[in-house]
């Protein structure tokens, strides 16, 4: 005879303001099985979690339902109340009736009915509830940063200074991401360069790193604490192992008009190319869409100039397989692309460029040697106007619905700094607003205003037009002046909307993680839990989970590393008692289950059966490997005949489960 | 035809490449042939029959058969060949143990439609150049041939083999069938007429479960219908619309598997569509993950348990279920 207590929380006026408790706990009184209803202001509380713990002893309960919050929230606490009573905490069952009850209702009476409906649901689950015991498994000691980006870089730093091996996946032929690209940052006007290029070589020259550049991971199998992540090597036609990155191929090469990615396409590269002066790894990469030799054949100047014979025309993609215990994704972000903005006329006048595009214009190792030129004449700029929000805080589908964070920001310091090496030239900031929360960050742009004579006007820009004596005239609304200006600008500089890098989708899917609707990935509670995805054992670093600037980006990586290190410290970690197991009498061997298993949990053999009609027979049957099994139940509602099952939420209790909802 | 397939099944006896041969056997009527085991010489001159009413899909007696001592020979008609492989993939049927011949299929006649007409006491029915020679104890009648053939073979989906060791007559191409019209017909209803025209369709059953017994896809061990464990085995609709659920459930369990062989609405003794619902859901599997015909090989993922990165979000499916 089942003996069932049940709780009914208050959470304060969470759920009490809603719902009619008093009359939940009656309700569920009468229902078979319960022998305790009772309620409480804070069941999670250590006074409400001893009322649990006094009832199971006095009563002798053989099954407990609390109804509260969401189980994501305190389903463990309840748990291990239980089982410091005396009570297998799997006999334990939570009705939400907070999150999917009264935070989304008004009107209390419904609100009541549904909540004891609920309730009555879980005490028809619990009467099926059986015992369960966790099993452990053991923890790989080692982790995977994907993206190699200042993100990626200190993640992976501060994982092997734990002493934890760890491996960077970053998809480009060097890492250093965006930031590697950026000339000088707020507010201090450092050179980017100059405090990133350290942590790069520093991460390449520590043990505990290995950096798997111009690669891409392409298969994640397993679950928290033991993933199997196969890495895709794309081909480089160079051997990494002999390329001492001297760059002779790269002077040598005759194909010299191939877009240079690194400085956006404002200038050319080869078609064998180290990105950067300061790439690691320093290793050259033969661009395949435009080498002539593996093209058709006909070059080989590369090969024939290097000395070490690095140059491999037949490499290809190589694959590795490695495990790991704890996946960092640090995927980043990239600037939207402007060809829908035909307002701004950025794709037919070369001198409308985007941000990123004038830090290259800017930098020292850029297009024109740190001299700023306008991209079309190579003529000195004397009036550079800014557009904030291109794409940001966008309503219509062109462009994003959040703010990109840094463009106030980063606008501030190209104005300063433009100011500052060309005071002959005047710089004009159209915003909607200027957002500069941050350490220094308001003071910052206040210099560009009141230091630099930056003209900050409140306003946007209608529409750019290039002229035919090479002027570009900016057609404007000054909001607090209430008046329409035409600038005549040598230069527009379009603050384009950021956006999360498009290998992130897919990646999600991977590792089955959540992402909002703008891509970005989503962690598992929004305040308490900001760098840990949904998925056990996914961690998030950088902007990939929303638009950062660098002092955040970097602490966020530092403490998705934490959470990381702080699972590879365990050497095992408890399993899930909740997996799913075969009926052998029933399995056809059919492999629906075997084939919808996402975690390779599900194994076929050959087994000896007395049949009902006292044959025998060898009839194919499917086992769970239980270690691996992580309890989601793809295979159970695949399984035509129902031979699968899943522990704590089997078949018959679900059926227990609607047959009371329906009731 | 009949001749070639007894004189090839005979052969492969005495050399002793099979030792039964499965395939169809005269019943009371000229028009009742049944899917018979034969394992003489002798019994496949006396029993033996190919004609156009030998329908039956013999794909599913295999299962067992392929696990007896010995290989059988399995005459197979291209529809019977889907069948055949849907069975292989799902390790059903043992693919070693069976020796299939490829046979030319349909159209065959349904004796139903001939019956129709008002024609009783036939004793004999002859195809004469696709004019029946209908043969009763009141004397002969004719009707062409086309107003008689079976609902399967109206819309016959493929006249290819996807799987034979040897073949008797030639190989035929996937045919551009007609066999969604009646379901598009079905879909540009409103709900109410759906479920009028469904609960006039489903009314009629009787639990004779002779569609899932007949069915090659349903070859459970036990199925859920007599599992006393599902919750839903053999209980007594407790209302009208409980007796539906029955082929609801059904269609779910064998989608993505289903064949469309069209044997389920062939035995239904009441003349329930019930291939409907199947090519309902074939034709949502094409439109949601592309082209797929279940049984058309046996290595590839079939959509409903595969996943790929680029699945259509499960938002497409519930907008295109929304009226």
């Amino acid at each position: 005879m089942q003996r069932i207590g049940v709780f009914v929380c208050h959470c304060g006026t969470n759920i009490a303001a809603t719902v009619d408790v008093k009359a939940v706990a009656e309700a569920l009184s009468h229902e078979p099985g319960v022998v305790v209803s009772q309620d409480y202001q804070y069941m999670c509380s250590e006074s409400g979690q001893e009322l649990v713990k006094n009832a199971i002893k006095e009563h002798g309960l053989t099954g407990v339902v609390i109804c509260s919050c969401s189980p994501r929230m305190h389903e463990n606490t309840f748990r291990k109340a239980a089982a410091s009573a005396g009570l297998n905490p799997y006999l334990v069952e939570i009705a939400n009736i907070r999150e999917q009850c009264s935070w989304i209702h008004k009107d209390i009476a419904s609100a009541t009915d549904k909540a004891i409906i609920l309730g009555k649901a879980a005490v028809a689950k619990v009467h099926l509830n059986a015992p369960l015991t966790a099993g452990e498994s053991p923890v790989v000691k080692r982790a995977l940063v994907i993206g190699g980006g200042i993100a990626g870089i200190q993640t992976a730093l501060d994982i092997a200074e734990a002493g934890f091996d760890v491996d960077i996946v970053e998809k480009e032929p060097t890492i250093g991401g965006k930031m590697a690209q950026i000339d000088k940052t707020f507010p201090t006007l450092d050179c980017a360069a100059c405090i990133l290029t350290p942590k790069m070589v520093e991460a390449s020259q520590n043990e505990h790193i290995t950096i798997h550049s111009f690669s891409e991971v392409s298969d994640v199998k397993g679950f928290v604490g033991n993933f199997t992540v196969t890495i895709k090597k794309k081909a480089r036609y160079v051997d990494e192992t002999k390329c001492t990155g001297c760059g002779l191929c790269t002077e040598k090469c005759p194909m010299k008009k191939v877009p240079n990615e690194f400085n956006m396409g404002l200038d050319n590269r080869t078609a064998v190319y180290i990105p950067f002066a300061q790439a690691v790894p320093k290793v050259a990469t033969i661009d395949p869409n435009y080498c002539m030799m593996l093209k058709n054949g006909k070059c080989g100047v590369c090969s024939k100039v290097c000395s070490v014979g690095a140059i491999d025309y037949k490499q290809t993609d190589k694959f590795i397989e490695q495990k790991y215990g704890a996946i960092v994704v640090a995927t980043g972000f990239n600037p939207i692309k402007l060809d829908k903005y035909d307002e701004f006329a950025y794709s037919c006048c070369p001198d409308v460029v985007t941000s990123l595009e004038l830090e290259r214009l800017m930098n020292a190792a850029g297009p024109n040697g740190g001299t700023l030129l306008r991209p079309s004449d190579k003529t000195h700029p004397h009036t550079i106007v800014f557009v904030q929000c291109v794409g940001s805080r966008c309503d219509d589908e062109k462009g994003k619905p959040y703010c990109s964070k840094i463009c106030c920001m980063y606008t501030a310091k190209h104005a300063m700094l433009i100011r500052e090496k060309y005071p002959d030239t005047e710089v004009y900031v159209f915003y909607i607003d200027v957002r500069t929360p941050g350490k220094n960050f308001d003071e910052f742009y206040r210099r560009a205003v009141e230091q630099y004579n930056v003209h900050y006007i409140k306003g946007m820009v209608g529409k750019v037009t290039p002229k035919a004596d090479g002027k570009i005239d900016v057609q404007a609304s000054d909001l607090l002046a209430n008046e329409q200006l035409h600038i005549n600008a040598d230069m527009v500089v379009l603050a384009a909307a950021i956006e999360p890098d498009k290998t992130a989708r897919p990646l999600a899917t991977m590792l089955t993680t959540q992402m909002d609707t703008n891509d970005f990935f989503t962690e598992a509670h929004p305040k308490l839990r900001p760098v840990e995805s949904a998925t056990a054992g996914i961690f998030l670093s950088g902007a990939c989970q929303g638009p950062k600037d660098i002092p955040e980006t970097v602490a966020q990586a530092s403490a998705a590393a934490a959470k990381a290190i702080g699972l590879l410290c365990k050497n095992s970690i408890t399993c899930n008692p909740c997996v799913a197991h075969s009926d052998e009498l029933m399995c056809n061997g059919c492999s629906a289950c075997e084939k919808v298993c996402p975690y390779g949990a599900i194994t076929y053999q050959d087994k000896e059966f007395r049949m009902p009609d006292r044959s025998t027979a060898i009839r194919r049957v499917a086992s769970v490997n239980p270690a691996v099994c992580q309890g989601c139940g793809a295979c159970t509602v695949a399984c035509p005949s129902g031979a699968m099952d899943l522990n704590g939420f089997s078949n018959s209790q679900i059926m227990a489960e609607v047959d009371a909802i329906c009731k | 035809m009949q001749e070639a397939m007894i004189k090839r099944a005979k052969e492969l006896l005495a050399d002793g490449t099979v030792n039964r041969v499965m395939g169809w056997k005269k019943g009371e009527f000229a028009y009742d042939t049944t899917p018979a085991v034969f394992e003489t010489a002798e019994e496949i001159d006396r029993e033996f029959v190919y004609n156009d009413f030998t329908q039956a899909n013999q794909s599913k007696y295999l299962i067992k058969e392929s696990r007896k001592e010995g290989k059988i020979l399995a005459l197979l008609k291209p529809c019977d060949t889907y069948s055949f492989n849907q069975l292989v993939k799902e390790h059903r049927i043992i693919r070693e143990n069976v020796y299939v011949i490829g046979i030319p299929g349909g159209p065959k006649i349904d004796i139903e439609k001939i019956k129709a007409k008002g024609i009783t006491g036939i004793t004999n029915v002859k195809n004469e150049d696709f004019t029946l020679k209908i043969e009763t104890i009141y004397g002969v009648e004719t009707m062409p041939f086309y107003e008689a053939i079976s609902v399967k073979c109206e819309s016959c989906k493929s006249k290819k083999h996807v799987v034979y060791d040897e073949l008797i007559g030639e190989d035929g191409d996937v045919l551009d069938s007609n066999r969604f019209d009646m379901v598009e017909k079905l879909e540009n209803m409103t709900a109410q007429e759906r479920y009028d025209f469904w609960r006039g369709e489903l009314s009629r059953c009787i639990r004779c479960n002779a569609c899932r017994n007949v069915c090659p896809a349903c070859t459970c061990e036990n199925c859920v219908f007599d599992n006393p464990k599902s919750g839903i085995d053999q209980k007594a609709a407790a209302d009208s619309f409980e007796e539906n659920m029955f082929h609801i459930i059904r269609a779910f369990h064998v989608a993505g598997r289903c064949t469309d062989c069209g044997e389920c609405s062939r035995v239904c003794p009441q003349n329930i569509p019930l291939h409907l619902l199947n090519r309902k859901f074939i034709k949502d599997i094409n439109c949601l993950y592309g082209e797929y015909q279940a049984g058309a090989d046996t290595t590839s993922k079939a959509p409903l348990t595969d996943y790929r990165t680029d699945d259509c979000e499960p938002s497409v499916v519930h907008e295109r279920g929304a009226e």
